[in-house]
């Protein structure tokens, strides 16, 4: 459980936000409090445990989606990846965080990096994304106690994005950069997206993970939050949120409209597959595959890169004819903006036709 | 490891044919099959069931919409085929390997090759392969795992060849169990790793027709040689030179045995992951039914234990809007019941 002495207020908050905070933190600790819940709207995304960081020059992030917001708002810093990554998305991220070694990522018990090889590194600050829970919490807290580094937490739903990119950047000083980004990420999720979910229909959609497509994130979890946020219905409301596993029959009795992936052995399984096709969506050719250079477009890391696909599953939800076109260059805008590299309109239109 | 009397030591010659059990295991099959045909998120009626049955039958067009046609056809059918198809593998593979190393807590996977089939299939998910290619793996891995363990104990015992062939497994299961680990820690973990855990816990909803016509000559093939066996599987329960006084040619005979089983595992496993508790607990059930000798007791837990994984899975794909993982039914299901039926079974002693 998180203690209230052991949480520092990031730069900028006020004092009666820290009491506050402080006392939400104490009572909440026998109470069960689960901080995921409440942060979102009223408490400040990040949470800072250990000291306070001064000069950050090298930061350490401690899995994919704190990766990604790294890279967004000061690749420079970063020291090393989390995850593995293929040649193909390395050309897409800038120069400098391209050629960083992979040092595996940090999760307690599931972690791959060992604390020496951290501590190592020198970072002066561990930067962590993600759904935040009691359980992220305190496993924040003991690495902060245990290498005596700073370690921020930050809470990140999709629709938070923009106050993530702004608190992070204030954090590591990259006030003007993070106030860029955040006024696209807030451009992203007001435009297209915002019509989509101001229209009177929200079109029902499944999306569809693994290569049989029969998992799928349910309704209120992160790895589909992204259906909503582009004005979208997620066909599976089984009542809790998490990944599942669902039977066939299940998602024909759902009959959704749109069916949406990111594994290109499933779009073309289900081009294919003689049950798949029997879906009207499949039929009308409502399957859209969802880009996944240099991070996946609607998932895989749940973090800043989804914005990309919010803006391309807003257009599409709607129909819009010319939306490939639009996609396109609002990809290529975005890598240029967010990752600092330029696609080939040519790369982007191969990924868009699923020839990737 | 002890083995309770009331399981094991009834008198061959003493035991008679009892056609009721056989009676109570075809009507069980038959009725979850109409059960699992008639239940399921998508809503057939039993008149509509009937409609679709006769539209094939006389080749008339079916009344129903192509979705429900799909549904019966091919969602529920190959599900239920499968379903009962896996279930008898694995009960069959269960008896046995529980014959041959003289032993109640042997199951299929006692010599890795359910630790192989799911290293391969994991490995196949990590390298973002496409469906087929993660049933292969997971069919080729289980094979690889047992023909390493079978390499490896002819290699180290001659002594005592059924518990080095054991202990040979054990170990390749560890090691082969210590890779899934390592490579679930590789994997993406907000998208492979879920898709891992889901196969290794096993679950039927993805079968197709076509992953049927890939396992069904491996379950045909290793039935065959256990059915053609059978009798002589019971001599395997004599010591080695006791069986080989009797004319069993013993080394053959296991190496065969250990064959067919593989095969049909690793099939059973590749179609369906990781079922665990089926091929452990539905022999003992089928023993008590028509007791322990083996000609007898192949079909009985075929029987059983195709119409046990045939409700297993209606409830998987029934209780919740979510599929629920085969292993945990499986388990939470047969469990209870078994220890039930062991109970009943002292009172009537």
């Amino acid at each position: 459980m998180p203690q209230a002495v052991d949480a520092v207020p990031p730069a900028g908050l006020r004092r009666r936000g820290v009491l506050r905070a402080a006392l939400a933190l104490g009572l909440a600790g026998p109470l069960g409090w689960r901080p995921g819940a409440a942060a979102a709207t009223t408490a400040p995304l990040m949470r800072l445990y250990g000291p306070a960081p001064s000069a950050i020059r090298r930061v350490f992030v401690a899995g994919s989606p704190a990766a990604v917001l790294l890279t967004c708002l000061a690749p420079d810093l970063l020291v090393g990846w989390p995850m593995t990554l293929s040649p193909q998305a390395r050309a897409l991220l800038p120069a400098v965080a391209r050629n960083k070694p992979t040092l595996g990522r940090l999760a307690g018990r599931g972690s791959t990096v060992n604390l020496g090889a951290l501590l190592a590194q020198q970072p002066d600050l561990i930067l962590d994304a993600g759904t935040v829970d009691a359980t992220y919490a305190s496993t924040a807290q003991r690495l902060a106690a245990q290498t005596g580094l700073p370690y921020a937490l930050v809470d990140g739903r999709l629709a938070d994005t923009p106050a993530q990119l702004r608190e992070v950047g204030r954090l590591l000083g990259v006030n003007t950069r993070a106030q860029r980004l955040a006024a696209h990420a807030e451009e992203v999720l007001g435009g297209p997206a915002l019509a989509g979910r101001a229209a009177a229909h929200h079109p029902g959609v499944y999306l569809a993970r693994s290569a049989d497509g029969l998992e799928t994130a349910t309704v209120g979890a992160i790895n589909g939050e992204i259906i909503e946020a582009a004005g979208g219905r997620n066909v599976a409301a089984t009542g809790r949120a998490g990944v599942v596993r669902v039977s066939m029959e299940q998602v024909l009795g759902w009959a959704p409209e749109w069916v949406l992936t990111q594994d290109l052995n499933f779009f073309r399984h289900a081009q294919q597959d003689p049950v798949w096709r029997t879906l009207s969506a499949i039929q009308a050719g409502r399957l859209l595959l969802a880009p996944s250079l240099p991070f996946g477009w609607i998932n895989g890391p749940p973090g800043v890169n989804r914005l990309l696909g919010v803006a391309w599953l807003a257009e599409r939800l709607r129909g819009r004819v010319g939306a490939q076109d639009e996609a396109l260059a609002v990809a290529v805008r975005f890598h240029t903006l967010f990752y600092g590299v330029t696609p080939e309109p040519e790369t982007v239109r191969s990924w868009l036709d699923g020839r990737a | 490891m002890a083995v309770p009397e009331a399981l094991t030591h009834s008198p061959l010659a003493q035991r008679r044919v009892r056609p009721a059990a056989w009676v109570l295991g075809l009507v069980l099959l038959l009725a979850v099959t109409l059960v699992a045909f008639a239940v399921g998120q998508f809503e057939i009626g039993p008149a509509d069931l009937l409609a679709s049955l006769l539209a094939r039958l006389t080749g008339a067009l079916s009344p129903l919409s192509a979705s429900a046609e799909a549904v019966i056809w091919n969602v529920r059918g190959p599900r239920v085929l499968a379903a009962a198809l896996v279930g008898a593998a694995l009960s069959a593979a269960g008896a046995a390997f529980q014959a041959m190393f003289r032993n109640p807590l042997v199951s299929p996977d006692i010599l890795g090759v359910s630790a192989g089939c799911g290293l391969g299939a994991s490995m196949a998910i990590l390298l973002g392969l496409p469906l087929v290619m993660v049933s292969g793996m997971a069919f080729g891995g289980g094979l690889l795992a047992v023909v390493v363990v079978t390499l490896v104990a002819q290699r180290v015992g001659e002594q005592d060849p059924v518990l080095v062939l054991v202990l040979a497994g054990v170990a390749v299961g560890a090691l082969l169990g210590a890779g899934i680990s390592l490579v679930k820690l590789l994997a993406d973990p907000s998208v492979q790793l879920p898709s891992i855990t889901f196969w290794l816990l096993g679950g039927l909803n993805a079968v197709t027709l076509e992953d049927l016509r890939f396992a069904l000559p491996a379950l045909a093939l290793g039935s065959a040689v256990l059915f053609l066996w059978r009798w002589r599987i019971n001599l395997l329960s004599l010591p080695d030179d006791e069986a080989a006084a009797l004319g069993v040619r013993v080394t053959r005979l296991r190496t065969s045995v250990v064959a067919a089983v593989t095969l049909m595992t690793a099939a059973a496993v590749s179609l369906s992951g990781i079922v665990g508790w089926v091929g452990l607990v539905v022999p003992h059930v089928a023993r008590l039914l028509v007791g322990p000798e083996f000609s007898r007791l192949l079909p009985m837990a075929m029987l059983l234990g195709a119409a046990f994984l045939v409700l297993a899975d209606t409830l998987a794909r029934t209780v919740a809007a979510i599929e629920l993982p085969l292993s945990v039914l499986t388990a939470g299901v047969g469990a209870p019941f078994f220890l039930w039926l062991l109970g009943r079974r002292r009172r009537l002693e």
